[in-house]
């Protein structure tokens, strides 16, 4: 029996030939008149309307990063032989690939999906977790935990909670539904972000090393195979419309380019593709994201032999009236691409029934060199794959030095009124840790599952989640993301280092050794000149760090078009940090579980405020030069920490970032609930700095530590030995209170009261607050 | 003593559930759905995820599995079987235990370690606490308000099968605080908190002695393990 349907009449090869002179619909695929002009000098004539549709999408800056390429590159030039080490598989692929011993190794990789989600925050985020946890699949990895940088507008916008419910919403319903436990993350608040939000989309994957797939089709005569969801009207130019594109008002609405994710079809698809690759019943494989059957068919063809022919009306439909440039341009979710051999055929659609994943074989790889695709008997698409997939366009974009940067730097937090009494410190302290950015974010986290898969050795609130890789020798990793706008609008190279070195910190203060970085970089448009320098400048800060401290970046993201009208987001370039660990039993948590710690600073107090929470939430100033950064000197932090965690002789470990002492001390109360008594008089005397400084600065390459009193020698030995700056700061104790000796007190009521108050006002209640 | 953890299509905590199986000193049996065939087991879990993507309502699809077939039948004539969130859903639509699980009160999915307390110990899963036990086991879900008619509330209360009540919050609106309940035999359990998430130190809930510590959830597993010897 077959359904009848109307086929739609494309627009064939040969009709192109004889027709050079119809005019095409280019500029609302979003390729400029150039690109155009140049797709037809490749093919020879006007491309079919089906190959036109092809290139918008994978031209498109989300696909070809036509404009950051020539930045990107330094990722993969600034490497020493360290770097190289461990790194199974780098940037290009699907996500990295980093070999964590044993035999084991990890993918991990972020990416965004900010403009979908501020369209359709619910979907736009869903899907987001859909894409990233699809790349993982395709490097022959389980996804095995997820987390999300996420960056609103201001809190009190009536817009923002229309976001961030959809969002949350969205991860929420996506992740959980696939078991995978969501182990951290960030959330901002910025006006900044207010009709841009960002939702970057974290995943990380294990595999053994004998399980790497890879994206290519080999084999002259092995099987092109679609299998997942049904191909539908959604999501169509996502890539090209949405995310190359800046929001404007008064345009047309773009929600038809949002996809639509089902998170069901996704867990079995990952569970289908586990058991394909333990059977070995897949030659390569791709997922199907941004640009759909255009990029996959594209990309395998590129990075295998060349030649692959495609009779696209086998692919299963949806919705049965979709044309053919549809049906390559079509978004849909939860659909993968893999290379088979005919002998394994059977094998594979055995496994795929199984899992009742609908599958079509849609045709086979060639030595033509041609990616050809038929639709209904006529060619539709003839094209050198490589002209589609790599050879893009690359602009060097005009890059401008923006005039007002040195007056933005020179106005710097010096003229800023401190405070002059306890009182008044007591009050900044309790502003700060109620604020949004400082505030808990549990109403949020508690919507996530982080217990599913019994890994979970360290989640959020924590600085770092960790997840057990073996559960036989306790082999995991800890992974960490941050980003500061507000330091990158005032220097995005120091921006861009200072979210590596906290992310590094993040990692190391939970035990484990970082061992790389992926990075999903948010800016403006680049086609204006002072955003392309914000651009150019934060990719060699990251690339220059990255470099100092030897951990390779294996993968990540590039997002422009990141503004409303003229006016640019804060360039935000958010650092993925993984490190690896022997034994999760060794991991360090961040808070204090004990009475009786001594608790100890490590590193040196600057007067550092520029740029930091005290000056955004008491003086709403931004303004100056961002903390310095020391790579060395963080290493020797990180080095120390590992130490301390292989030793067991450190309880508790919480970097120093936003917020600065108070803001770090005051979460590690909250944390278990277990109260303190510092002192910052010495530090002051030893930093030469005020109490408002020893309190608020963000200087780096600080973390506060505590220690069971019968460690206190070895530990004391451990930093003068390693010649690292430690200060006993105080004592954990149960006096139900944080006392900041000479200054003031703070219940933990209070402090709980503080903490967790802010976003429940604003956006609803907490189960059992 | 083999204990099966069937999964469905859609299933999330099956691979907990075996594991939770093991550190408890039986040996876990993985079973799958669309077979007609327990293999032999000793007892049965239905464990926790989104099976068919909670389509229709939660555990509505998967209760008319293949193999529910065997698991029905097997809980007639008194085999342990415990359903644990999704697998809780799931004996409620097959009719193996009375009620209803709705949408959490705040609308939300909700992940919390829970507080409960055992409410009747004479049941195949909870043998092995001490009567009115308070224990801590995590709690995740959208849909796990409990619901029954009147009627059927009165008798599990006046039935004592009220094995699992919520302590000190009731996480989303279940009546009377009804976490977890079992059939009249005392051989089917269902609850919506996750006892396998609190089965290995170092990987569940917090507790007053440590971080991730809380291992309340073993006593499940080693309690149908002495249901079983003793049968």
């Amino acid at each position: 029996m077959s359904t009848p349907t109307t086929v739609s009449a494309a627009d064939t090869v040969s009709n192109a030939a004889a027709t050079p002179d119809r005019v095409q619909p280019f500029g609302a695929l979003g390729l400029k008149e150039d690109e155009y002009l140049k797709i037809r000098e490749i093919l020879g004539r006007r491309p079919t309307s089906g190959e036109l549709a092809m290139y918008s999408v994978m031209w498109s800056e989300h696909c070809s990063y036509k404009s950051s390429k020539v930045y990107l590159r330094q990722f993969g030039d600034k490497v020493s032989e360290k770097m190289k080490k461990n790194l199974m598989v780098g940037m290009g692929e699907n996500a990295g690939v980093v070999d964590i011993g044993d035999g084991w190794a990890v993918t991990f990789k972020i990416e965004s999906h900010n403009h979908p989600s501020y369209i359709e925050p619910f979907q736009g985020a869903a899907t987001g977790v859909g894409g990233i946890v699809r790349d993982i699949i395709s490097m022959g990895a389980r996804p095995v935990a997820v987390m999300d940088a996420l960056r609103f507008g201001a809190i009190d916008d009536p817009d923002t909670a229309r976001v961030v419910h959809g969002v949350v919403a969205g991860i929420s319903f996506y992740g959980n539904c696939l078991g995978l436990p969501n182990i951290g993350g960030e959330t901002w608040f910025d006006s900044v972000y207010q009709a841009n939000p960002l939702v970057n989309a974290l995943a990380v994957g294990v595999l053994r090393h004998e399980d790497l797939h890879l994206a290519n089709a080999r084999g002259v005569g092995n099987k092109v195979v679609l299998f997942g969801a049904r191909t539908g009207g959604d999501g169509i130019g996502g890539a090209s419309i949405l995310a190359s594109d800046s929001f404007s008002a008064g345009g047309p609405t773009k929600r038809p380019a949002v996809q639509v994710g089902d998170p069901f079809a996704e867990k079995v698809l990952i569970e289908c593709c586990l058991e394909l690759f333990r059977d070995k019943l897949v030659e390569g494989i791709q997922d199907l994201g941004a640009a759909g059957i255009s990029c996959a068919t594209s990309e395998l063809a590129s990075n295998g032999d060349g030649g692959m022919f495609i009779e696209l009306e086998k692919v299963l439909l949806r919705d049965p009236t979709l044309t053919a440039e549809e049906i390559l341009m079509s978004e849909s979710q939860e659909r993968m691409m893999a290379i088979v051999t005919p002998e394994k055929l059977e094998g594979f659609l055995a496994v795929t029934a199984k899992w009742d994943v609908e599958t079509s074989v849609l045709g086979e790889v060639t030595d033509t060199g041609r990616l050809v695709i038929n639709w209904h008997g006529e060619e539709i698409v003839n094209v050198e794959p490589r002209t589609v997939a790599v050879d893009g366009p690359v602009y060097n974009r005009p890059v401008a030095y923006p005039a007002w940067i040195d007056a933005l730097q020179a106005d710097s937090t010096a003229m800023l009124p401190r405070a002059s009494t306890p009182d008044e410190l007591r009050a900044q302290a309790v502003a700060l840790l109620g604020s949004p950015n400082l505030a808990s974010k549990d109403w949020i986290t508690n919507q996530y599952d982080r217990y599913v898969m019994g890994n979970t050795a360290l989640s959020f609130p924590d600085d770092g989640g960790m997840v057990r890789v073996d559960e036989e020798t306790g082999l995991g990793f800890a992974v960490a993301t941050d980003a500061n706008g507000r330091f990158s609008q005032l220097d995005p190279y120091r921006g861009a280092q200072l979210a590596l070195a906290e992310a590094f910190r993040n990692v190391a203060v939970t035990g484990a050794t970082p061992v790389a970085v992926s990075d999903c970089l948010n800016f403006g448009s680049p086609e204006n000149p002072e955003v392309m320098w914000q651009f150019s400048r934060a990719v060699e800060g990251l690339s220059d760090g990255c470099l100092e401290l030897e951990i390779p970046v294996t993968g990540g993201n590039v997002s422009f078009y990141n503004q409303t009208g003229d006016v640019p987001i804060h360039p935000t370039p958010v650092v993925a940090v993984l490190g690896v660990i022997d034994d999760v039993a060794n991991r360090i948590p961040s808070g204090w579980q004990d009475e009786g710690n001594n608790i100890y600073l490590l590193g040196i107090t600057r007067d550092e405020l520029d740029g930091s929470a005290w000056s955004d939430v008491l003086h709403h100033h931004l303004g100056g030069v961002p903390p310095v950064v020391d790579f060395a000197g963080e290493q020797r932090l990180a080095g120390l920490i590992t130490a301390g965690s292989e030793q067991n002789i450190i309880a508790s470990a919480h970097d120093l970032s936003e917020g600065g002492l108070i803001q770090a001390v005051s979460e590690s109360v909250l944390r278990f609930g277990v109260g303190a008594r510092v002192w910052v008089s010495e530090i002051m005397q030893r930093d030469g700095v005020d109490a408002t400084a020893a309190l608020f600065s963000e200087s780096t390459g600080r973390a506060i530590v505590s220690v069971p009193r019968e460690d206190d020698v070895r530990f004391v030995g451990l930093c003068e030995g390693r010649g690292y700056p430690v200060l006993r700061i105080g004592v954990t104790d149960s006096g139900g209170a944080l006392e900041v000796q000479d200054q003031f007190t703070l219940t933990i009521d209070e402090l709980r009261d503080t903490h967790r108050g802010t976003l429940p006002e604003h956006f609803g209640p907490v189960v059992g607050y | 003593m083999r204990i099966g953890v069937i999964t469905f299509p859609g299933s999330l905590d099956d691979r907990d559930a075996q594991r939770a199986v093991r550190l408890a000193g039986a040996e876990p049996v993985a079973l799958w759905h669309g077979e007609h065939d327990l293999r032999g087991v000793d007892a049965i879990v239905l464990p926790g995820g989104f099976s068919y993507g909670d389509y229709l309502r939660c555990g509505a699809i998967a209760s008319f599995s293949p193999i529910m077939a065997e698991v029905i039948d097997a809980a007639n004539s008194g085999m342990p079987v415990l359903g644990i969130c999704n697998g809780f859903q799931m004996l409620t639509e097959a009719h193996l235990l009375p009620g209803g699980l709705i949408r959490n009160e705040l609308g939300s999915f909700i992940c919390r370690d829970q507080k409960l307390r055992v409410e009747n110990v004479n049941t195949a899963w909870t043998n092995q606490f001490e009567a009115g036990a308070e224990i801590t086991i995590p709690l995740k879900n959208g849909e796990g308000g409990f619901i029954a008619d009147a009627e059927t509330i009165a008798r599990l209360e006046g039935e004592g099968q009220v094995a699992f009540r919520y302590l000190e919050v009731n996480p989303n609106g279940s009546i009377n605080d009804i976490a977890g309940i079992s059939n009249a035999r005392g051989n089917i359990v269902g609850l919506m908190p996750h006892p396998e998430h609190a089965t290995e130190e170092g990987f569940g809930p917090d507790t007053a002695a440590a971080m991730r510590s809380g291992v309340d959830g073993l006593t499940f597993f080693t309690s149908a393990i002495h249901a079983l010897i003793s049968a």
